[in-house]
């Protein structure tokens, strides 16, 4: 039985559809409102509250702090300030991503990080020998996201004494609400301008009620799984067990992906220190990773075709959907497609996808299996850009 | 950095020694660095009191290998054995097993009739799986991924002798060694003496009573040497063990190979993920190519290595490993000879104190929650009956292998207890030797604290991890190190952490050399 989050008491008493999921052993709600559109253009167009109490969440401090944390992820902790916010995923001695999430370094020895899945022995065992402390608050942490065009105003109206404009992307800073003290984050996963607040679960319940009134001008709505998974595929972000398997649960190496395969290359420094996977990620990088992670676009008049042979107009599944579907050229198999959706913003349908290296060239043509009335039918999908939806105020700093 | 050396050994003892002898021969330029002042480690003599000499930890070289000691040609520097005719006398019912087993069960019928008939079978078919046994500790163990071809075939070669045991016997050898051994005697023998004397020898090393699984295995590998009478393979060395080490240095050192003691190791030093050599205490560095290691996997990976240089998985299965040690020593200096209702010859092997699996078994019932069994087993020794420069003229030295005295205690520690140890084994000894304390010169306990501490035991444990089912071959010392690769290049482990295991056979150092040479040219 998944138990309630620090938030619940207010998520249940708005939650009209009584839909939830079971999120990391915590109940979340799907959808608040019967039409989960509505909190997708919330999102989009006003702001959204978004309750992510049930990410792990783990400190690491004490004086090897730094080199432990060096140590799990592939980016380079010399490259990040106190008060910078890193996304990364971290790996197995084989280079295999076992989780991404962010790390915020609060001190110069104390970092703050999210998972997706239990780490503390992970992070432990990557510690033996090293001086530092690594702690689960998990429970004691409560963490609410908020985002949207709109979200900086609302914050702002209830953080009187830090000036949100100055605060950059992917940067923190310890905030006081009203006599509550948290860490604020200019981070999300939504692709959207956003914030991520760190509260001690015992004051989840009064910022909440805090921010929904400041932001009950401002369109704020709560926000449910439903449409955060639309929203996350139209700004390209990943999906563990979703779009990749961690290596911990992969049964076959096929399963298993490097970061260069899951387009995070980016995020893998080989220059820096010595991570786990290091040496495994310098091969890799020198042969080139296999397979490539990709945006696909599925043009409208190819669906249109198809389900019109059949007297049916195109039927795209109005929530992100997490079923795999397998690319071709030809007859060729060249990858799958791992999270689809037709984005009501772009009105495209559109995909985030795995695909042999060789066939991830953008404007790469590809074939995506498609089922009509049970049969199974082929349309094409174009390599495309990601994010998808990338507005400029994302990443904007006012006056900046 | 100093010196030049192809390959360091860290490790005098005789596994260390043995290795760095094989690689001598071959050619390379081998140095081994021995903590201690002396060498041997746990597997050595030392003169506890003037004139009296004890094997300190391992009480013999029980499972040395004899086609190591032929190609190491170790009769030419030195090393010699008494002849002991017994393999052991149990104190409480006087019976004797002989090295001849055909003697055993002439004398066994005093006890029991059916015994007697049944000892020899037994003797032989233990003597068959040792063999079988014997020859898997002399290969290394496949890997569970990487299984070559040569390595292949030199296991059909193992396969093919089990097979030879004929179709019920291959099935009887499959069904035996995970089996417990109180189930495996009762399967041959009634009399509860003579199931507990063969109960004390299941349970050398371990920390598990007779009844646990897989304790039949350990039987039989403690007759892997032959010659075990059914009991245990005991090979006693002429001078104490200290003559063991020297010969093997004799011959490391005959072949060009350097050796230095009281050299503390710092660390192993790494370099782009390969050994690059080591650091002594004193901040001298030396230069190697290779390095084998012959202390134990935490020592070795955890201490010096470093966990930085070790995977997250490897550290978590590293520190996983049960070592458990349960093992005391009581020396004692005598004034003279105990006096056991035994004629002199019949205590010159091991004198044994365990009159059933059930008192074995109540024994570990205490060193399970974390207590010295208060009926504990024991197995004395007196080594001085047969060599006399051992012990001055007419004294005698004895040293008392106590079984269960576990690393953990519940209450209080080791250097609190150690002795109570003492006292209890002595007394306990007078029921059977009268007038025993008087004879009592001098006494030195050694506990499972100061096996850690002073001969660099982990927790005590002689085997440097339990020899349990789960700690054996390709498991040994934990699964995805087989073949004595540590999990950083050039890195080798070739102590009794590694396969076969423990028991002086010198085969862990001795294969790890061989797939050392084959790797690092």
């Amino acid at each position: 039985m998944p138990i309630p989050t620090a938030f619940h008491s207010r998520a249940a008493a708005l939650c009209q559809t009584q839909e939830w999921r079971d999120w990391s052993g915590y109940l979340s709600a799907i959808s608040y409102q019967p039409s989960h559109e509505f909190e997708y253009y919330a999102v989009r167009n006003a702001a959204g509250l978004i309750d992510v109490s049930p990410l792990y969440k783990y400190e690491i401090s004490g004086p090897d702090a730094s080199r432990l944390v060096d140590r799990i992820i592939t980016r380079d902790v010399s490259q990040c300030a106190v008060g910078q916010v890193l996304y990364t995923p971290w790996c197995d001695e084989n280079g295999k991503v076992i989780d991404d999430g962010t790390v915020t370094r609060l001190e110069a020895q104390r970092f703050r990080i999210t998972a997706a899945d239990p780490s503390l022995r992970w992070f432990q065992d990557s510690g033996f020998g090293l001086d530092t402390e690594v702690r689960d608050v998990s429970r004691e942490l409560a963490a609410l996201a908020i985002q949207g065009p709109s979200s900086r105003a609302v914050l702002q109206a209830c953080l009187k004494e830090i000036d949100l404009d100055r605060l950059p992307y992917y940067h923190a800073a310890e905030a006081k609400l009203g006599e509550i003290p948290l860490t604020v984050t200019r981070t999300g996963y939504t692709g959207d301008l956003g914030y991520e607040l760190w509260i001690a679960a015992e004051h989840a319940e009064m910022v909440w009620d805090r921010l929904m009134e400041a932001g009950a001008g401002y369109g704020l709505q709560p926000v449910g799984l439903a449409a955060l998974d639309m929203l996350r595929v139209e700004a390209g972000l990943l999906l563990i067990d979703v779009d990749y398997s961690s290596v911990r649960s992969a049964h076959i190496e096929s399963q298993t992906s490097s970061p260069y395969e899951l387009g995070l290359g980016w995020a893998v420094d080989l220059e820096g220190a010595d991570f786990v996977g290091k040496r495994a990620l310098l091969g890799e990088k020198e042969r080139g990773a296999p397979r490539s992670f990709v945006g696909l676009r599925v043009p409208w008049a190819d669906l249109e075709r198809l389900f019109g042979a059949m007297d049916l107009p195109p039927q795209v599944a109005g929530r992100a959907s997490r079923s795999a579907l397998p690319l071709y050229v030809g007859r060729r198999h060249v990858g799958q497609a791992t999270s689809m959706l037709f984005s009501p913003i772009l009105k495209e349908y559109i995909a985030l996808a795995t695909v042999d290296s060789r066939y991830a060239r953008r404007g790469q043509t590809l074939e995506i299996e498609i089922t009509v009335e049970y049969k199974r039918q082929r349309a094409n999908a174009t390599v495309s850009k990601l994010p998808f939806y990338n507005p400029p105020w994302k990443k904007a700093v006012v006056g900046g | 950095m100093s010196g030049a050396y192809d390959i360091i050994v860290l490790g005098g003892d005789p596994n260390g020694l043995a290795a760095s002898a094989r690689l001598a021969r071959a050619g390379r330029r081998v140095l081994v660095l021995e903590r201690r002042d002396a060498l041997g480690g746990a597997t050595t003599s030392e003169e506890l009191f003037p004139g009296f000499h004890f094997n300190t930890g391992w009480p013999d070289a029980g499972l040395l290998d004899a086609a190591l000691v032929n190609k190491l040609d170790l009769a030419s520097h030195g090393l010699d054995f008494s002849d002991i005719p017994v393999a052991a006398y149990a104190l409480d019912s006087g019976i004797t097993l002989w090295r001849d087993v055909l003697r055993t069960a002439s004398e066994l019928h005093e006890h029991s009739i059916p015994d007697a008939q049944a000892f020899v079978g037994y003797a032989q078919e233990a003597a068959q799986y040792a063999a079988i046994l014997q020859r898997m500790a002399r290969l290394e163990p496949p890997g569970l991924a990487h299984r070559p071809l040569r390595l292949l075939a030199r296991w059909a070669g193992v396969a093919l002798a089990a097979r030879r045991l004929g179709p019920r016997g291959l099935m009887d050898f499959l069904r035996v060694l995970p089996m417990s051994a109180q189930h495996y005697l009762e399967r041959h023998f009634q009399s509860e003496a003579l199931k507990g004397v063969l109960a004390a020898a299941s349970v050398s090393e371990l920390m598990q009573g007779p009844r646990a699984a897989g304790t039949s295995f350990k039987l039989v590998y403690g007759q892997l040497a032959g010659d075990s009478g059914g009991y245990r393979s005991a090979q006693r060395v002429k001078g104490g063990l200290a003559a063991l080490n020297r010969a093997l240095a004799s011959a490391a050192k005959g072949a060009g190979g350097d050796i230095r003691t009281g050299a503390q190791v710092q660390r192993i030093l790494i370099e782009n993920y390969r050994v690059a050599g080591v650091e002594l205490a004193g901040g001298e560095r030396i230069a190697a190519r290779a390095i084998l290691s012959t202390t134990s996997p935490e020592q070795t990976l955890l201490d010096w290595a470093g966990g930085p240089q070790l995977q997250p998985r490897d550290v978590r299965r590293l520190r996983n490993i049960k070592y458990q040690g349960s093992t005391a020593t009581v020396h004692l200096a005598l004034s003279g000879l105990p006096a056991f209702e035994a004629r002199e010859e019949q205590l010159s092997g091991d004198i044994v104190l365990c009159p059933s699996p059930d008192y074995a078994e109540r024994a570990y019932d205490a060193a399970k929650y974390g207590q010295l069994s208060a009926e504990p087993i024991l197995i004395a020794r007196i080594p001085s009956l047969l060599d006399s420069s051992l012990a001055p003229t007419g004294q005698h030295a004895m040293s008392v292998t106590v079984r269960y005295a576990p690393y953990q205690l519940r209450d209080g520690d080791w250097d609190q207890k150690r002795e109570t140890l003492g006292d209890l084994v002595v007394k306990t000894l007078e029921r059977y030797a009268p007038g025993l304390g008087q004879l009592v010169l001098h006494r030195k306990v050694i506990t499972p604290l100061d096996y850690e501490r002073d001969y660099g035991l982990p927790e005590g444990s002689f085997t440097h991890g339990q020899m349990g089912l789960d700690q054996l071959l390709t498991m040994r010392p934990i699964a995805g190190f087989a073949g004595y690769r540590a999990p950083i290049d050039g890195l080798y482990l070739g102590g009794d952490g590694a396969h076969p295991g423990g028991g002086v056979s010198g085969l862990p150092g001795y294969n790890a050399a061989g797939q050392l040479l084959r790797e690092v040219r």
